[in-house]
């Protein structure tokens, strides 16, 4: 166990809302994150269509493109702020007690930050007035910095989930090392799990938008071009995230068991563990679902006999509690659910494109990427929900506990309530912004 | 020795947030004071291509303050949470209303974007300013919100820099402004920009000068930081560089004012810094004392010396192509 830095536990009457607050901003923020991940690559694509063809539509994509990426960056620097902020302000005594463990990840995530604004701002203010090469290239860092700084941030959260780099000795921390906690355990997956997760969602949302249009009729060369374009990102990472979501989920069961028994709801250790679809986890077993045997031991260990340990390895008060395990279910399997839909929707796009090079013309393909557009968002959240709440009690895992994390300042209700209202006022700001720039005639 | 290298490079950051972030924040007085659409639309140009990279700095400082000087952080946002939960939600409000600026349909929608603009730039360099008053008059211990929630912050030194904050902003707003209307050839904004960069930057100097007087009474320690030593000679740097940015808003040579006008608010930031020392919460906790192990120092102070290999020069082109305005597309969001 562990003291913390500034004195150790306080009374905080509104840790569920401190936490919620917390998952609220994240949240909002990994949605712009998505997009700071994947349209740089997809922009820069269209971009290079055009200098090798020169054909004017692919620039004039690329162009409106860039300029949705700019407003979204713009949304992203700001809650990104409100983010470093909330840290601190929520959970002083995690960042008083670790913050030079894991800070090291932040520092490099900040200039990572600074080479995005920069290159972004040069790219998109950029278009026509620098020499085409030398704007192509200016998008490179875009990308590059957008993988960075998603890695260290990734690498902070794999920290929390398995931490590494550090002693504690008579309840302090002692014996730093920063560059193990920056490369810990859970660093490669974690990171590849969420970049082809950036990737699917940007993807979808956009081919969405177009999907949508589509089904309206707008079917000119410029319509097609976008869809094609978003929809082929999407497709290429959608199935790859199965696969990475299987390692994900052997390396939960490696380093975290209690984690992995709290996706299943597996009450006492066994061999050879069931899988159970729906159903609610109760008095230390899930009732009414739908069993699938020994599945589970196949999935995490790829033995059908395999032992998993079960939740009752651990006191009740080192896990999360029944809502948490619920909650916890709920959102792996809906994360699994949509996660497979959207490959699904991916493979047919790949099949069709490359056996008849042609779109599919089932308007109910166009019909299945308009709600995979949104679905996307609610798998990302739900993976996220699955990682974060599945780690509690504790923020960092088996050594600090998140109620002890927690600020002992007042006005927690208050501040949600604000957020609330803001990022409405955010959102509807940018989605304003874009419905015009969607409307405005495409300049070449 | 690396805790002391940990705080120059958070005060650089500090200073480079200031001084840009700040003229920044100070656009939105003269965007709701303006006398017409031109000055509006030359605002938004000037800030469009650099007003994200220009607020990367704050995020830079509070990561290097959390990894560097971890207590010291978790203290300041557990005591400070108000004045800095309000300056947080006022970046988002700004950067809505920023991005929303020029856009509206309706004059009653332009009225209140404008309103939203410049009510939350004004806010979050007073409450951002509040803060460091609080700590800078001592008024934030160590630990989980041990200080006063409202008394740490809402206090005369707390006031005072809140206020210079603004007003500092203001100036550097308006003599960047001036710079760059002089470059594009619009003689009228150059005269209104200089009016206004005269005007702040009296109010500031007169401002600074009652400040010192507050600062004898509420935080002594403080006081006499800034007048002895060190400390003394920026203090008087300061004012040399905003006399000499005055003469040269004066003679109509604005673009060495840019220079100028920047040194005298970077001054005002190394003064309170020097002024400080040793202490990084005073009259407690020294800035050795809050540093993190030396490991995690040595790594940070690595990361970012390769850092600002990379980002020195790419914010160099970037300046360099927004002031030669290469960067100018008129009406480009």
């Amino acid at each position: 166990m562990i003291d913390g830095t500034l004195g150790g536990p306080v009374d905080q009457e509104y840790l569920l809302q401190a936490r919620q607050m917390q998952a609220l901003s994240l949240g909002v923020h990994i949605l712009i994150v998505c997009f700071g991940i994947a349209f740089p690559a997809m922009v820069l694509f269209l971009e290079g269509l055009w200098l090798r063809t020169g054909d004017p539509v692919y620039k004039a994509v690329a162009k409106r493109w860039s300029k949705a990426m700019i407003i979204l960056f713009a949304c992203g620097v700001v809650t990104g702020t409100i983010l470093s902020f909330e840290l601190g302000l929520l959970w002083p005594e995690f960042m008083a007690t670790f913050g030079d463990v894991f800070g090291l990840a932040f520092g490099l995530e900040g200039f990572s930050f600074f080479m995005e604004a920069i290159f972004i701002a040069i790219y998109v203010y950029g278009w026509d007035r620098l020499p085409p090469r030398v704007h192509l290239a200016c998008g490179a860092p875009i990308i590059i910095a957008g993988m960075t700084g998603a890695l260290f941030v990734i690498s902070v959260n794999g920290w929390m989930n398995k931490p590494e780099g550090f002693d504690i000795r008579d309840g302090e921390v002692v014996n730093v090392r920063p560059w193990e906690a920056l490369f810990n355990d859970n660093f490669w997956h974690e990171f590849v799990h969420m970049y082809l997760a950036g990737i699917i969602v940007a993807g979808f949302i956009v081919a969405a938008v177009y999907a949508a249009g589509w089904l309206r009729g707008n079917r000119e060369r410029r319509h097609r071009v976008g869809l094609v374009v978003a929809l082929s990102f999407a497709a290429l990472a959608a199935p790859a995230q199965l696969l990475v979501g299987d390692w994900a989920a052997r390396t939960v069961a490696e380093n975290q068991p209690t984690k992995l028994a709290v996706f299943e709801g597996l009450g006492p250790t066994e061999d050879g563990a069931p899988l159970h679809i729906l159903g609610i986890y109760e008095d230390g077993e899930v009732k009414y679902g739908i069993e699938l045997p020994k599945l589970l031991s196949l999935l995490a260990y790829h033995d059908p006999d395999a032992r998993v340990q079960g939740l009752d390895a651990v006191s009740a008060d080192d896990r999360p509690s029944d809502t948490g395990i619920n909650i916890v279910r709920l959102a792996f399997q809906a994360m699994v659910f949509i996660g497979s839909g959207l490959a699904a929707i991916g493979v047919v796009f790949l099949w069709t494109w490359w056996r008849r090079r042609r779109l599919p013309q089932s308007p109910w393909f166009y019909r299945a990427l308009v709600v995979a557009g949104p679905l996307s968002y609610v798998a990302l959240l739900c993976g996220w929900i699955t990682t974060e709440v599945g780690r509690q009690p504790w923020v960092v895992y088996e050594v600090m506990r998140t109620e002890d994390a927690v600020t002992g300042a007042d006005g927690i209700p208050l501040g949600y309530g604000a957020l609330v209202v803001v990022y409405l006022g955010l959102a509807g700001i940018a989605a304003v912004m874009l419905r015009r720039l969607a409307r405005k005639p495409l300049e070449v | 020795m690396l805790a002391d290298l940990a705080a120059v490079v958070i005060a650089i950051g500090l200073t480079a947030y200031v001084v840009l972030g700040g003229a920044d924040f100070g656009t939105g007085i003269w965007d709701v004071t303006a006398s017409g659409h031109e000055m509006r639309a030359r605002i938004k140009r000037s800030m469009g291509p650099v007003w994200e990279a220009n607020h990367v700095w704050l995020i830079f400082v509070l990561v290097m303050l959390w990894t560097a000087f971890p207590r010291a952080f978790g203290s300041i946002t557990s005591t400070l949470a108000l004045p800095l939960f309000v300056a947080a939600v006022g970046i988002i409000l700004r950067g809505g209303a920023f991005a929303l600026r020029g856009e509206a349909a309706t004059i009653v929608e332009s009225h209140s974007i404008g309103a939203v603009f410049a009510v939350s730039s004004v806010l979050v360099p007073f409450f951002l300013g509040a803060a460091v008053g609080g700590i800078a008059s001592g008024r934030v211990p160590v630990g989980n919100a041990e200080g006063d929630a409202i008394t740490s912050w809402w206090n005369e030194t707390g006031v005072l820099v809140g206020l210079i904050a603004i007003v500092t902003g203001a100036h550097v707003a308006a003599v960047f402004l001036g710079a760059d209307s002089h470059r594009a050839g619009q003689p009228d904004l150059v005269r209104a920009f200089r009016i206004r960069a005269l005007g702040s930057g009296v109010v500031a100097g007169g401002l600074a000068i009652a400040g010192l007087f507050v600062v004898r009474s509420d935080a002594p320690d403080l006081y006499d930081g800034l007048t002895s030593d060190a400390g003394l000679a920026c203090v008087i740097g300061s004012a040399a560089a905003g006399v000499i940015t005055l003469a040269l808003e004066w003679r109509s040579r604005f673009e060495p004012a840019r220079y100028t006008a920047a040194a005298a608010v970077g001054a005002i930031v190394a003064g309170y810094v020097i002024a400080q020392q040793p202490y990084l919460l005073p009259p407690d906790l020294t800035v050795e004392e809050a540093a993190a192990p030396d490991a995690t120092l040595a790594a940070l102070l690595a990361s970012v010396a390769v850092g600002l290999l990379i980002l020195v020069p790419s914010l160099v082109w970037l300046f360099r192509l927004h002031l030669g305005g290469r960067l100018d597309t008129g009406s480009n969001t």
